[in-house]
């Protein structure tokens, strides 16, 4: 049945009206207006969907929205800062690490979450990490220097 | 009559007309059946004083296409007189653009940004020709209320085509300018320069911008095709590697795909689905979902789906429908090419496709020392692009206007306006930079399916297929089943070439190499499974089969697969790429050990040149193959951007990879008994090899398409390279579905 829930999205304190049962990516979407998380496809098997949930990246699009209450949820909206980009997101753009840009929100999101654990990742740590994730346009090993890039740029370069 | 059935009939009824790619491009490519195209040309509406409505005044630049059911239009004077009076507009404009009061340019085209990072190509063309900033340059793309009619995009036409007409466009507004210019100073006209959107007189030092020059003008002309063009040598924008346009909002989640876009008071649709292909409902139950606050269902026919206020709750209400459905038995993906083989396509209106012939085969195999027979097999695969069909559909006022993604939007408004009985003109189709499609968003079943419910509920509705639906309810590239017998001699010449495609089709079925006797045929079978156009078309399966057979004739007449085709090839652009790839790679230093494997393939196809090789190990112990290298050259002409074309052909390789090696759709009695990504296997970053693109630019040749021919290579290099790995080979597509082993056996 439908409740309020309260839900930290982005450091910002959002209150909905859903059904607890209902996925976290169909409130980030459609009640919120948060649309950079994707739809891949809805099974936890493409990444489209990730976000952070207290740090860690996790598939929205199976996650319950009661399971999220009162957590601090990050959604690739929230990863830039004061219209500063993020490492990632300038070595995406940099490295032309994408084509049609559907799995780069995930693609982003789950590597803040791979620099945030292991800021020095291999490039077996970066595909072991990523390997959930889905590029049909096929910017897989773009995505991985990109990451490498960011990584370096962060500081936590060998 | 089911849906599924519609579908199917209609597709079959889709005639090759004379004309391909907005009519311009039917001498340089041959179009094949599964590229779904409709040969009708179309009235651009927008009129004249429309466009000046909508944009303000400035200089307007139509490019009147060649087509062949309108005479092709002269350049007109000043005032655009069209040929039936100053207000109306050629029926073959194929794309304009406008330079504003504001120094602003508009560029309105109908082909579609679906990744393939035309959005930039394009507008870095129309900056070369016009000499302007790019950041100036504001692309609408596949707005059916603002753009001209175009077939879609696909074929590989987008540069080609469209890049050429924006040139010329854009080159013709460059001319008017300066005349503007001339006329204000009082000077010679070809005494003055175009560049960073000013008029410069070098003598005077006097210089106007083009805002300037286009204040209070509202003159508009109409250009044909033949208009000089800014060399390719003396490129300064376009040639070189431009950052995505709009790229910063693909990285912070901002840009809004067709899936995200959203309307005031929008509910969300879910369709109830047959329980197989072609089944008829029996009955059907929907007083529980009826119940349901704010549910809208509906039940026309097979029809039955619903909208609601949330996508959970129109789940829900799905969920509560019960629907009884009869299906038939129907042929599985076991004993398909059989099946393929011996069921020829029946009830097609299309001309059947006649077998290519030279010389004469008998005395071609005559002449042979070696000869050759051999079966190759491609399974059907599925096109998954990771955004999955969607559609937003508003009703107003009797007017219906969808959001959707799609390769060709003004094929879903015609659709939409024959499926709800409304003129063209009451229907308008956006197309949103979309989540890929790769030749698999060319039909309009979503668009139609929101718009049903829109109708219904008197309200917008969004409907998203599921990745389940996209896998089931879309189209896939067609299974192949393909003979060659052949023969050559001791030296390396082949002798004879005798090619059979069983439902594929005949994309990139001739032979490049230079074969006396030659027997080249397509047949169309009946398919079971709705199939269409996908990346490359047929040319995979073709490549696949042809590049894999001249594997094993080099092997047969104990040659180096490289100096095999040197011995068969006179295509002087082709033998470039295979030098080029051959290069790149090492092949000719390749270190032959155990497990270890290379192999090479070549192609041409839709102007475009390609030569692939590749290298793998295969585990002898667990039967695991792993690609650990593929090197592709790659040639079409003068490179409007490396990086972006880069970027496509190592992005064909990968998606190449998922069909070479695991990718097949399971099915039997008509489900697909694989639709998830958890059973359907894509390329993942594990599966990555070392992969390098090789791009081999013409800059005194036009420029062609790029984003399908890369993919066909892939295959065929991969196969070989396993067999010289192990010695096994391997003549279906996917190779290794589950390890060499089972392969084997």
């Amino acid at each position: 049945m439908a409740g309020k829930i309260e839900l930290s999205v982005n450091r910002t304190q959002h209150s909905v009206i859903s059904d607890g049962e209902a996925s976290l990516l169909s409130v980030l979407r459609n009640e919120i207006g948060l649309t950079g998380s994707k739809y891949g496809c809805g099974e936890g098997q493409c990444g489209a969907c990730t976000v952070l949930i207290d740090g860690f990246p996790q598939r929205s699009c199976i996650t319950k929205l009661w399971s999220v209450a009162g957590k601090a949820i990050t959604t690739i909206e929230g990863v830039e800062h004061d219209g500063k980009l993020h490492p990632l997101q300038e070595a995406f753009l940099a490295d032309d690490a994408l084509q049609c840009g559907y799995c780069t929100s995930g693609m982003i999101v789950s590597a803040v979450g791979l620099l945030k654990a292991s800021p020095n990742p291999s490039v077996a740590e970066i595909v072991e990490f990523m390997q959930g994730n889905i590029c049909r346009c096929g910017t897989y090993p773009r995505i991985v220097a990109a990451i490498q890039k960011a990584a370096a740029e962060m500081g936590g370069g060998r | 009559m089911a849906r599924w059935e519609d579908g199917r009939e209609k597709e079959a009824r889709l005639k090759p007309g004379p004309t391909g790619d907005s009519g311009v491009a039917a001498a340089e490519v041959e179009f094949e059946r599964y590229e779904m195209r409709e040969g009708a040309v179309h009235q651009f509406e927008l009129q004249r004083r429309d466009f000046f409505k909508a944009l303000g005044g400035g200089i307007a630049i139509l490019v009147a296409v060649r087509a062949p059911l309108a005479t092709a239009v002269a350049a007109q004077e000043s005032g655009g007189r069209g040929r039936r009076g100053s207000e109306e507009i050629p029926e073959t404009v194929g794309a304009w653009l406008h330079v504003g009061e504001d120094g602003g340019v508009s560029v309105f085209t109908g082909k579609v940004e679906i990744g393939q990072n035309i959005r930039t190509s394009l507008a870095q063309a129309v900056a070369e020709e016009l000499r302007v900033p790019l950041a100036s340059i504001r692309m609408t793309m596949g707005d059916t209320e603002k753009v001209p009619f175009d077939m879609g995009t696909f074929g590989s036409r987008s540069t080609p085509t469209m890049g050429l007409q924006l040139r010329r466009a854009a080159s013709a507004a460059k001319d008017v300018l300066i005349d503007l210019a001339a006329k204000k100073w009082g000077v010679e006209r070809d005494k003055l320069a175009a560049e960073d959107a000013r008029v410069h007189d070098p003598r005077s030092g006097r210089t106007a911008s083009y805002a300037e020059l286009a204040t209070g003008q509202q003159f508009s002309q109409t250009i044909p095709e033949e208009d000089p063009l800014i060399a390719p040598a003396k490129w300064t924008i376009a040639g070189k590697s431009i950052e995505k346009v709009i790229g910063r909002d693909f990285v912070t989640g901002q840009h809004r795909y067709p899936s995200d876009t959203a309307l005031p008071g929008m509910l969300f649709g879910k369709i109830v689905r047959p329980s197989a292909f072609g089944a008829t409902l029996i009955s059907v139950d929907a007083k529980d979902a009826k119940a349901m606050d704010g549910v809208t269902c509906v039940t026309d026919g097979d029809f039955i789906g619903v909208a609601a206020p949330s996508e959970y709750l129109a789940a829900q209400a799905a969920k509560r429908i019960h629907a009884e459905w009869k299906s038939s038995p129907q042929p599985s993906s076991d004993g398909i090419f059989d099946y393929l083989k011996t069921h020829r396509g029946k009830g097609q209106d299309y001309d059947e496709p006649k077998p290519q012939v030279a010389g004469s085969i008998e005395s071609g195999l005559a002449a042979a020392d070696v000869k050759l027979q051999q079966t190759y097999a491609v399974a059907y695969i599925a096109h998954t692009p990771l955004e999955p069909r969607a559609a937003v559909a508003e009703w107003k006022d009797g007017a219906l206007t969808v959001w959707t993604g799609t390769q060709r939007p003004f094929a879903v408004r015609d659709d939409l306006a024959q499926t709800f009985h409304l003129s063209r003109e009451r229907v308008r189709v956006l197309m949103p930079d979309m989540g890929s499609g790769y030749g698999g968003k060319h039909t309009a079943e979503c668009a139609i399916e929101a718009a049903r419910l829109a109708r219904a509920s008197g309200k917008p509705v969004k409907l998203v297929w599921t990745r389940e639906e996209e896998f089931t309810w879309a189209y896939f590239r067609p299974a192949a089943l393909i003979e060659i017998s052949s023969g050559a001699t001791h030296d390396g010449s082949v002798t004879a070439w005798e090619f059979h495609n069983y439902n594929s089709g005949s994309s990139g079925i001739a032979t490049p190499y230079d074969i006396a006797n030659q027997k080249i045929e397509f047949h169309p079978s009946d398919s079971p499974l709705r199939q269409g156009s996908y990346r490359g078309l047929a040319a995979t399966a073709n490549h696949f089969a042809r590049e894999t057979h001249m594997d094993e004739l080099a092997r047969a007449v104990k040659m180096d697969a490289l100096e095999f085709r040197r011995r068969n090839l006179k295509d002087a652009r082709l033998l470039a790429v295979f030098e080029a790839a051959a290069k790149a790679f090492g092949w000719s230093d390749r270190k032959k050990e155990a497990g270890r494997g290379f192999g090479i393939a070549g192609g041409v196809e839709k102007g475009g040149y390609l030569a692939t090789c590749a290298e793998v190990r295969v585990d002898s112990a667990s039967g695991e193959v792993k690609v650990e290298r593929l090197v592709s050259a790659f040639e079409c002409g003068a490179i409007v951007n490396p990086e972006h074309l880069r970027n496509q052909v190592e992005g064909a390789m990968v998606m190449g990879m998922g069909g070479a090696l695991f990718e097949a759709i399971e099915f039997a009695d008509g489900k697909i008994t694989n639709p998830h990504f958890a059973q359907y296997r894509v390329p993942r970053f594990g599966d990555m090899p070392k992969i390098e693109a090789v791009l081999v630019d013409r800059k005194d040749l036009p420029s062609a398409g790029a984003g399908e021919t890369p993919i066909m290579g892939v295959a065929p290099a991969i196969g070989s390279a396993i067999f010289d790995a192990s010695g096994v080979r391997l003549r279906a597509m996917p190779l290794v579905p589950k390890g060499l082993k089972t392969a084997k056996a």
